[in-house]
């Protein structure tokens, strides 16, 4: 870009006016705060409907209960997570791998789709910032009166208002945290603990660290987090196209901008529909003005469209100044249902089909999953010969029960002739018609059991030999194989 | 801290490890300004890169730089507190070893209640105490099963501990003896002794004969001559002797091997057989508890 002579001569202009080094600007800037104003609307509906919906989810789920025990678990400290009817061990940690791809793809797809959907709507930060600012404006009032308080000296109306408002917010935090806990330690015992102050260390520092976590980022740093500390912010700037739904402020029908009579027609006043009440600016929880285009910290939450509309009706112009539309739509002037085509485009396709199948291999194998694991683990030495002339050689087994039922597990192997299988845990099952040994594991317990294994001296060349443990559990009819190999030595 | 001969390298590393955070304070303060070529309000530093890129002044949010010189403080109160700065030790003298030793002995407070009531119970009691037989399984598999298999059951050279067949005597006493202390298992090489090789072939086969094993009926009578030079340990009926760990020849239980052959090798080259001393590795508790353990496989 060559720059033009009248440019040249207003930087010539303005280095005579300011030394060079006169004009040293710091780069650590001091936070504004923002006043977001109230706003009812559409998208505001649709925000705080998702507010109860997580927040329900988030502070109910603890309290269900499922065949005894509390239906959502994570037992830290024994290594067992308790998902309703599924019990998963430390091993089972592929599933969340899993689930965490699927996370993400999700938010690939939907913010191909329609831009920063989880950033307005259902994210944590959005939400629980919504939350403190409701408060905070029952409290002390819409955005004026905000702004008033917080520039008025300080004096005990100011001081009992403030306090009042953290006080409301801290309970609120600490509730939070004990809830996240709750997700770890039992809630109703730690319900009880909680109210005679008698939490464990770890229990106290998490309740805090995380109610500290919730007032803070709820309370001051609000966009600040989805400015500069967001990762997410940031790379779903990056997979918007421009077919992508995103906060759009239609230039061509609100410029020139400017405030005009009501009564004055459009022949008079020769301005766009943007009036220039500044409200979309008032609301924005980020504190942009959308009038200058898609920018890093719009997190797209709709409030200055909700607010515009309001604006659009009692002008009598039509409503969707500012709306949810793609750079696309705006630039060709498409309508509705040739925006909702363009939805359907390959990127959308792929990750629709791989988060599909994804999906579909979640469910498949959390379906096939065999409620119980082995391990198998040779004895580190050559077999050994017998008195009555064999070949032994000394295993143990791990059998880890996922289930919360007692489970009897009966052995096979696979892979050696006349082997005779001696296990020192197997027992003779009482009540059992099948005159089967088996051994028994507890309920979501594992047990190590030392298995020996025998075949006539004679019977196998010397050297390695592979087998398959076989194991078979009674209740759930399940069979798991383990390899493993059976070694004899040389004479 | 001996890990280097020379003052150099921790010194080096001081070096680094300071100058680095003192470094990154510097930076900040250095960067906290930048000069704009006008002041026109485009926002951007002046600076412009291939044709139309340029340099926007976005500034970093204070409280960012306030983290910044937080962690600068956590790091020199770090290495203040902790070794990190070469060989200097810190002020609280962490080391892992030490917070190892420290949590073993939190967990061996812990169990102290439990270890004071086997500490009541004789070797038979604890021998069937379900918790007490956990423990030792524990003990077992993770110090024992090494050599003796997980089964107990053994392997050439390490005793089977299933068995009534026992060494060095089978009583609690001496298996905690056993495992305390450790034992050497010396048998010398006799064959010189025993006289020509025809003679040790027929020891051999005098020996076997013993235990019913397979012989050579036609040599016993020689070999039994003989074998008044083993019946010094073995005992003249071979039964063994205990007190210096001589083994029982006649109950068919061959550590190093059944068979003519290596009975012969034996004879010939003698074997010494080592169990290593555990007394420092347990605490007193755990050996009672392992003794009852061991002594439980062959006392059901």
């Amino acid at each position: 870009m060559s720059e033009k002579p009248v440019d040249k001569t207003a930087v010539k202009v303005s280095e005579k006016a300011i030394p060079l080094e006169d004009v040293k600007v710091s780069l650590y800037k001091a936070q504004a705060k923002i006043y977001p104003k109230n706003v009812t609307g559409i998208f505001t509906s649709w925000r705080w409907v998702m507010v109860w919906v997580t927040q329900i989810f988030f502070y109910g789920v603890p309290w269900l209960d499922w065949g005894g025990r509390q239906a959502l678990l994570f037992d830290l400290e024994g290594k067992r997570f308790y998902i309703f009817n599924l019990v998963f061990y430390p091993q089972d940690l592929i599933y969340l791998t899993l689930i965490l791809i699927i996370s993400a793809l999700a938010l690939f797809l939907f913010t191909a789709v329609a831009g920063r959907l989880w950033c307005g709507f259902t994210c944590p930060q959005t939400v629980y910032t919504e939350i403190f600012l409701w408060i905070e404006a029952k409290i002390e009032g819409d955005r004026p009166a905000r702004m008033k308080l917080d520039a008025s000296p300080m004096s005990a109306k100011k001081l009992f208002i403030k306090f009042k408002k953290h006080l409301i917010w801290i309970i609120f935090s600490l509730f939070t945290g004990f809830t996240f806990v709750g997700y770890f330690s039992p809630i109703r015992e730690l319900a009880g603990s909680y109210l005679s102050f008698n939490l464990g260390p770890w229990e106290t520092f998490w309740v805090f660290f995380y109610g500290f976590a919730t007032y803070g980022n709820a309370g001051f740093m609000r966009e600040q987090v989805c400015k500069y500390m967001c990762p997410y912010a940031r790379f779903q700037s990056a997979m918007f196209d421009d077919d992508t739904l995103i906060v759009t402020y239609d230039t061509l029908r609100g410029e020139p901008r400017g405030g005009r009579s009501r009564k004055a027609t459009q022949e008079e006043h020769k301005l766009g529909a943007c009036v220039e009440c500044s409200l979309c600016v008032q609301v924005c929880p980020t504190g942009i003005d959308i009038r200058n285009g898609l920018q890093y910290e719009c997190i797209q939450c709709g409030a200055c469209a909700d607010v515009c509309d309001t604006v659009m009706d009692k002008m009598g112009y039509e409503k969707g100044l500012i709306k949810f539309s793609t750079q696309n739509a705006l630039a060709n002037r498409w309508t509705q249902s040739q925006v909702m085509q363009h939805i359907k485009r390959p990127r959308v396709l792929i990750y629709t089909a791989i988060l599909g199948a994804l999906v579909i291999g979640l469910l498949a194998s959390l379906w096939i999953r065999t409620p119980f694991r082995v391990n198998v683990v040779r004895d580190g030495v050559m077999g050994r010969m017998t008195n009555d002339g064999k070949i032994e050689n000394v295993y143990r087994l791990q059998i880890m029960n996922g289930t919360e039922l007692t489970q009897h597990y009966q052995l096979k192997v696979n892979g050696l002739k006349d082997v005779e299988i001696e296990a020192e845990a197997a027992e003779e099952q009482s009540g059992s018609d099948t005159h089967m040994k088996s051994i028994e594991v507890k309920p979501t317990e594992s047990r190590w059991v030392i298995v020996d294994l025998k075949v006539p001296d004679g019977s196998l060349k010397s050297g390695s030999h592979k087998i398959e443990f076989e194991v078979f559990s009674q209740e759930d009819k399940d069979t798991v194989q383990e390899k493993s190999v059976f070694l004899v030595p040389r004479n | 801290m001996s890990d280097f001969t020379s003052s150099f390298w921790p010194m080096f590393i001081t070096v680094i490890a300071v100058g680095g955070i003192l470094g990154c304070g510097l930076l900040l303060w250095l960067t906290s300004t930048i000069k704009v070529e006008s002041s026109d309000g485009d926002n951007t530093s002046g600076h412009v890169w291939d044709e139309n890129i340029r340099e926007m002044n976005n500034p970093l949010p204070r409280w960012w730089v306030g983290m910044f010189i937080i962690t600068i403080v956590f790091a020199l109160a770090y290495l203040f507190l902790y070794p990190g700065a070469g060989s200097f030790a810190g002020k609280f003298g962490w080391t892992s070893a030490n917070q190892y030793d420290d949590e073993v002995a939190t967990a061996n407070k812990a169990l102290e209640p439990l270890y004071a009531k086997y500490a009541a119970m004789t070797t038979e009691e604890l021998a069937k105490n379900a918790d007490a037989k956990i423990i030792g399984e524990r003990l077992f598999l993770n110090n024992c099963a090494q050599c003796h298999g997980s089964d107990a059951k053994g392997n050439l050279g390490f005793p089977n501990l299933t068995d009534s067949d026992w060494l060095h005597g089978g009583s609690p006493e001496k298996i905690q003896e056993t495992i305390v202390n450790g034992r050497v298992g010396m048998m010398p090489p006799i064959a010189a002794a025993v006289g020509t090789a025809d003679d040790v072939k027929n020891v051999a086969n005098y020996v076997l004969s013993l235990s019913g094993s397979m012989h050579d009926a036609g040599r016993v009578a020689a070999g039994k001559e003989k074998f008044a030079v083993c019946a010094a340990c073995h005992g003249a009926e071979g039964k063994g002797n205990p007190d210096v760990g001589a083994p029982n020849l006649t109950d068919n239980i061959w550590l190093h091997g059944a068979g003519e052959a290596a009975i012969i090798k034996r004879v010939n080259e003698g074997k010494v057989n080592q169990m290593p001393a555990w007394g420092s590795k347990f605490t007193p508790e755990q050996i009672k508890v392992l003794t009852a353990y061991v002594w439980g496989f062959s006392n059901k």
